[in-house]
């Protein structure tokens, strides 16, 4: 079962950056790439509770602003020390202008 | 309380680690200039050109001078081309292993691994258990019982680190750990800090760094020269020296169990060459501050964000004009430690200030 939820206008966030979205209490991060591809993740590494939206986005990969952990944002997948627990991912896409998060994906 | 029982303090899994623990000092939240996203950006903006650069002379510089040495063995000549070599390889894989450690260095993942392997060889880390130790050193920067790397405690082990300018606590505590991970085992604090999951790695680097030492060892013998020792692992004693130097500025005499790298970390200023050499390491309280920078961006970064740091030293040795009288006091006086004054209109101070710990973390 999806549950979609519009979450920004897709020109909030810039290019190759990262924004906060707050749903009922839930810390989630927005990213946009290089080439307007959006991804959307929980809000904290998986590492330390350290909020993502401060890190970089860099070749579709966050960085955490804390000790530097990376998450391939196309799936989650952790990239090595110290992160070595895989990003809960979820799915995105952009209707009318708006970035889409399905929170139940 | 004594200083041997003060510095028990010191161990990952005892009194104060429970102390830091409950009192919320791990994992905290640390104090943080507020720097606009935008600029923040243009900060952590990575670049290969320059870290290649400055690899390409670090490796080349190393290569020329040892060749040289090699040409001049047996002159008297030889003795300063051995030493750039020996500082390039035993003090400035410090700063390199650092950097790369972080994965700022270079744009390029694999990149900044080769010097982080590299590096790490050099100064005799292993590169997955120092990865582990030194993120938990950003975690808990000079929390007592949490931070594996504090260099100065209170009291200072000063003949450690007087003996260490010549490598002569770690480098034989490092290769004697070498052996222990290439046998199969981790070492008590070693184990706080790496998850089961990555253990095989340290393992495995363990033994094929013992590998390479028992071949540099069986080369020298059957040659009977001291050459290839001099080239590989010697360099971790002879060209050492300067790596303590810079280390020492970092945190030493500065405050303990507190949330503001302002009251326990330095920046100093150096010239170009020391630069070159610690790789802007010593712009530390930026680097702890925001670790995605790298280290050609830290200049900038301090020039950001100086409004709301205390005024950096002006020199080494400046520095160490604050650090020696302050170790030397905390020897008698474990209580006191130095405080710098933040400029006016400074962000005030964040979380505990008196770097003391409580009773209960003494009992």
């Amino acid at each position: 079962m999806s549950t979609w939820v519009k979450a920004c206008a897709a020109s909030d966030i810039d290019e190759e950056d990262v924004i906060p979205f707050k749903l009922d209490g839930k810390n989630l991060a927005i990213y946009r790439g290089e080439d307007d591809d959006y991804y959307a993740s929980d809000g904290h590494c998986t590492h330390e509770k350290t909020l993502l939206c401060d890190g970089l986005v860099m070749d579709a990969v966050i960085e955490c602003p804390k000790h530097n952990g990376r998450f391939d944002l196309r799936n989650g997948r952790a990239l090595g020390a110290p992160v070595i627990v895989d990003l809960k991912m979820y799915p995105v896409k952009v209707e009318d202008g708006y970035v889409h998060i399905d929170v139940d994906g | 309380m004594s200083n041997r029982e003060r510095l028990k303090l010191y161990r990952l899994s005892g009194p104060a680690t429970e102390f830091a623990i409950q009192a919320g000092l791990t994992e905290g939240d640390w104090f943080r200039s507020d720097v606009p996203r935008k600029r923040m950006k243009e900060l952590m903006r990575r670049s290969d050109a320059r870290a290649i650069r400055d690899t390409v002379l670090w490796l080349g510089i190393g290569l020329v001078a040892a060749a040289a040495g090699i040409a001049l063995r047996g002159s008297w000549w030889a003795v300063p081309c051995f030493l750039v070599y020996g500082v390039l390889y035993g003090s400035a894989s410090d700063s390199r292993w650092h950097e790369a450690g972080h994965g700022t260095a270079f744009r390029t993942r694999w990149l900044d691994n080769a010097v982080y392997q590299v590096a790490s060889f050099c100064m005799m880390r292993n590169p997955t258990s120092w990865r582990w130790q030194h993120t938990r050193h950003h975690t808990d920067t000079l929390i007592v019982g949490r931070d594996p790397e504090i260099a100065a405690m209170r009291p200072a082990r000063l003949a450690r680190i007087l003996l260490n300018l010549a490598g002569l606590v770690d480098a034989p505590a490092a290769l004697a750990h070498m052996v222990v991970n290439a046998t199969g085992r981790l070492g008590a604090d070693e184990a706080t800090f790496v998850p089961e999951a990555e253990r095989y790695k340290v393992v495995r680097t363990g033994r094929i760094w013992t590998a390479i030492y028992v071949v540099t060892i069986a080369i020298a013998v059957l040659t009977r020269s001291w050459l290839p020792v001099v080239l590989i692992g010697g360099p971790r004693f002879y060209g050492t020296f300067m790596h303590i130097v810079y280390a020492l500025t970092q945190h030493a005499g500065l405050g303990e169990n507190v949330t503001d790298h302002r009251l326990n970390t330095r920046t100093v200023l150096m010239n170009p060459v020391n630069r070159f050499l610690y790789l802007n390491m010593n712009f530390h309280l930026e680097h702890h501050m925001f670790p995605m920078v790298p280290y050609h961006q830290l200049p900038a970064l301090h020039e950001e964000i100086k409004g709301d740091l205390p005024a950096p030293y002006p020199s080494i040795i400046a520095a160490y004009r604050e650090i020696i009288p302050a170790v030397l006091r905390q020897l008698k006086d474990q209580t006191y430690f130095i405080k710098r004054e933040l400029p006016s209109g400074a962000a005030p101070w964040h979380g505990p200030v008196d770097g003391l710990l409580p009773d209960s973390a003494t009992a």
